[in-house]
């Protein structure tokens, strides 16, 4: 029995009738026979199913992926399922608060019912002040965060790394070139964490004569390294070849990196960061929010789980990717994003200038995606993470406020927990 | 053993490298394999990258891996379940002895005959189904197709694998006949009547992949229980394969009868003419195709009583629907069933004994489970506010095979004479008419989101993609 049951609350699985097609295929192969049917439906014993998804990605209509949070002692049953004939709805809040579970245990059901503001409320309240979206973004890690070294070489004195790798990881071609930069660090030690960026200072100096000051860039490797075992790390660089404006400028530090050789050296300093940090906790979910090399921090953290899953040591928590870039061919690790396993990380991509489509940003996928995420804002285990170009910071706090506001959630609570509870980070540039 | 190496020529968890000669006699076989996909698979779709979904191992996590693959480049090959070294036969004579690795010598031909027809199904119904992508009603449809395509593909190479590894020369030239054989042919053609059958039109192919892929549902469960074990874990793992291939058929036939009762409620109407003239498929249709090929697809399994079924049964082979979940003592003798036939005009019915009739038994299964599914359909009206409901047809009805072959019947099981079947045989069964009316609804739509006008959209997408998803990319 998980712990989630033991606390009197489980996500219950079900299936939904009005989709599925009979087929069998999840009953067999079902590794815990959770699974079973009658002649009317196929349903899943709550007190059998350990929430393993290996059915999920085998059924061929997607009716199995369907979750329920429910008291345990109401969890329905294999006899009431049978008769359904389409899904019940989600407990509400009060229904669940009725059930005793509380509203503010931010267990793993993540019940976190707060009341829906009523008409007269909503009429009193002022004309809403301006959205300021960084206030809600956390200054603390989360509270299953492993510790993370800061500081280590100063900009002061800094240490030497030598490349071992550097490919483009986008399609070759482009303006709008990305490479995938390794760094070993060799006996030097250089412990980072998942979301963490080191400095990199580029050589020789500026147009008054003075040293260039380092650049930093966030870590796109786990913790154990781009290679397992070593003591590396890598870095997703753009090579910049205009400015905000559109103007044409050779970024001084980005085509440093993106042209160095193999068996070259550079200046590192840090690392850096504290509070932009994944969970530890292995049922913690994780939302990534990100564009272009704000990818790197979300690979990091991808990585990691996939690694750790890989070792049995990954108990279901979600992964859920939002990735926004102009097209597909500008997408860093489009490729290696595909081959990764559908239950294992949700992932959504938008481009904003693929040829005759409409334009889609990350927003617009979250704000399809409203359900999915709603159910995560209201589990106290979800963490989000936003990383990536400014101005895609107020849009996605935007919809993340409505998506909580259309389920009912009040945004101004959620977002302060979210903040305090280290489960909102946004870095943005 | 799950993991499926992909760098072999055929790729394949069987350990095929370590068996040189089976290898050799196997990668003969594959240039006719590639030859006859070229010959009779899908027509004009040679530059197509179409997402498909591969295996690449056999457990949960592996073997739905999708990409854009050109379907001459899907990587067929052969995929057996993990084994259980200490299974044991659980019906028949045997029961309780160690379940088989090898072919015992007396059911060498039985078993062999087995796996012949059922493998002849497989390339049958890729050769039915070849013209199809020329008239997709989306690119959303062309890409299940051409998913079934290639999936029955490699049902027939996991056939061919147990012919070439258990069967020597003469499962290597049963092998070279399954590719010889055509669908239709009338010199040479596939062994099961269903499968000479045409597949002339996309309502046709949904409902084929309904009831027909269904009775692919029920035969590969009566064998997934079989004692020899490569036939029990080769036929599991197709199961798995199979259950796309009737989402394909019961979403669609869901599909169209929502685009039809859309149409009907726009237009206010039951009117099949004025259905018709909107361009969607009127539900008289849709009633007379299902009748057919329920029926066509009922057949399948065999005559209702079968010495043949019964020595399957009891020596081991093939097993009922479901065995293991049985509570009798799944040795059956003794024991009676009741089936059908027609005394001084009427249907009666009368005992026989159960294990010649298990051929009936598994058809009651199918039955069973294929109305239950029809009553899914009549929701999609019933949400509608049409008050029009499918039913299956009588199980006497316009069967060709058993003591209720040739019989004519009308749908609700009434004996007929020829003057009244004559008469109302398009009322029951697809005219030369409906088939023309459905065929010029057949025009080809492959922009992504884009739907013919018969047809409504999907619900979701396949593996999550969105509905727009370009899932065929045209070369």
């Amino acid at each position: 029995m998980d712990m989630a049951v033991e606390a009197g609350v489980i996500k219950q699985h079900l299936i939904d009738p009005e989709i599925c097609i009979r087929c069998n295929t999840c009953e067999a192969t079902c590794p815990v026979n959770a699974i079973t049917h009658d002649d009317n439906n196929y349903v899943v014993r709550a007190d059998i199913c350990n929430g393993c998804m290996a059915c999920i990605s085998p059924c061929p209509t997607g009716s199995i992926d369907n979750w329920r949070t429910m008291p345990v002692v109401r969890a329905y049953s294999i006899e009431e399922q049978f008769t359904w004939e389409s899904l019940p709805a989600e407990l509400s809040p009060e229904e669940l608060e009725a059930a005793g579970v509380a509203a503010d245990t931010g267990d793993e059901a993540g019940a976190a019912p707060t009341p829906v503001p009523t008409q007269a409320q909503a009429a009193a309240e002022p004309v809403e002040p301006v959205f300021n979206s960084a206030q809600y973004g956390a200054t603390v890690p989360p509270w299953s965060a492993a510790h993370a070294y800061t500081n280590l070489f100063p900009p002061k004195s800094p240490t030497t790394a030598t490349v071992v790798g550097n490919f483009n990881c986008t399609e070759a071609g482009f303006d709008s070139e990305t490479h995938h930069i390794v760094l070993d660090f060799g006996v030097v030690p250089f412990p980072v964490l998942e979301g963490q960026s080191i400095g990199i200072i580029p050589p020789g100096v500026d147009a008054i004569g003075k040293r260039h000051h380092a650049r930093q860039y966030s870590v796109a490797s786990p913790r154990n390294g781009e290679r397992p075992g070593y003591n590396n790390v890598s870095l997703t660089v753009k090579r910049v070849t205009e400015d905000h404006q559109g103007d044409p400028v050779r970024g001084v530090c980005s085509n440093y990196v993106c042209d160095l050789k193999v068996g070259d050296t550079v200046q590192v300093v840090g690392p850096f960061g504290a509070s932009f940090l994944m969970p530890n906790h292995p049922k913690s979910h994780i939302v990534m929010i990100c564009t272009g090399t704000g990818s790197a921090p979300m690979r990091a953290m991808t990585e990691w789980r996939r690694r750790l899953r890989k070792s049995g040591k990954f108990e279901g928590g979600k992964l859920m990717l939002f990735f926004g870039a102009r097209t597909q061919q500008e997408l860093p690790y489009f490729g290696p994003l595909q081959s990764l396993p559908k239950d294992f990380i949700d992932i959504n991509l938008a481009f904003s200038r693929t040829p005759g489509q409409p334009k889609r940003y990350v927003q617009d996928l979250m704000r399809e995606r409203a359900a999915d995420l709603a159910a995560l804002l209201k589990d106290g285990a979800s963490h989000f993470y936003v990383c990536g170009l400014k101005s895609m910071e107020e849009g996605v706090v935007l919809a993340l406020r409505d998506v909580a506001k259309e389920a009912g959630l009040d945004w101004d609570t959620v977002g302060a927990a979210l903040k305090r509870e280290g489960r909102l980070h946004l870095e943005t540039y | 053993m799950s993991t499926i190496n992909y760098s072999e020529k055929i790729p394949n968890n069987v350990n095929l490298g370590e068996d040189r000669t089976l290898q050799r006699a196997l990668e003969g076989w594959q240039p006719n394999f590639i030859n006859w996909w070229d010959d009779v698979g899908p027509e004009g779709s040679t530059n197509h990258e179409v997402y498909l979904r591969t295996a690449v191992s056999v457990d949960p996590q592996g073997w739905a891996q999708f990409g854009h693959v050109k379907m001459r480049d899907y990587r067929w090959g052969i995929f057996l379940n993990p084994g259980d070294a200490n299974r044991e036969i659980h019906f028949g004579d045997h029961k309780g002895e160690k379940a088989w690795q090898d072919v015992p010598g007396e059911h060498r031909a039985n078993l062999r005959r087995i796996i012949v027809t059922q493998g002849d199904t497989e390339p049958a119904s890729v050769e039915q189904q070849r013209h199809l992508g020329l008239t997709a009603p989306s690119m959303y449809d062309l890409r299940n197709l051409f998913q079934i395509n290639v999936e029955e593909g490699r049902h027939l190479w996991a056939m061919v694998y147990l012919l070439h590894k258990h069967f020597g020369r003469d499962g290597r030239e049963e092998a070279e006949a399954l590719l010889q054989r055509t669908s239709g042919d009338e010199n040479n053609p596939r062994i099961l009547g269903a499968f000479n059958e045409r597949t002339p039109d996309w309502l046709a192919f949904f409902m084929f992949t309904y009831f027909t892929d269904r009775d692919g549902k029920f035969q590969l469960s009566a064998l997934a229980e079989s004692a020899f074990d490569p036939l029990a874990r080769t036929t599991k793992f197709m199961l798995t394969e199979e259950a796309h291939h009737m989402f394909v058929g019961e979403s669609g036939v869901s599909r169209v009868l929502a685009r039809t009762a859309q149409v009907m409620n726009e237009l206010k109407t039951d009117d099949a003419q004025k259905v018709r003239a909107a361009g969607a498929i009127d539900l008289g249709t849709i009633q007379r195709y299902l009748n057919f090929h329920y029926s066509v697809t009922i057949d399948l399994f065999g005559a209702d009583q079968s010495s043949n079924a019964a020595i399957f049964y009891s020596s081991g082979l093939k097993g009922r629907y479901e065995e293991g979940k049985r509570t009798d003592d799944h040795v059956l003798k003794g024991q009676t069933y009741k089936v059908l036939e027609v005394k001084d005009g009427q249907l009666v019915e009368k005992d026989v004994p159960m294990l010649n009739a298990l051929n009936e038994v598994l058809r009651d299964d199918f039955i069973k489970d294929s109305v239950a599914g029809v009553g899914r359909w009549n929701k999609v009206l019933e949400k509608a506010g049409i008050p029009t409901r499918l039913v299956v047809p009588h199980k006497a009805f316009n069967r060709q095979i058993g003591a209720l072959a040739g019989i004519k019947m009308s749908p609700e099981g009434r004996v007929v004479n020829e003057v009244e079947w004559a008469a109302r045989k398009n009322e029951w069964l697809p005219s030369a008419e409906d088939f023309a009316f459905v065929a010029s609804l057949m025009g080809r739509v492959v922009e992504p989101g884009k739907f013919a006008g018969w047809i409504s959209p999907p619900v979701m997408g396949i593996n999550r993609q969105p509905v727009d998803f370009e899932y065929v990319r045209f070369g």
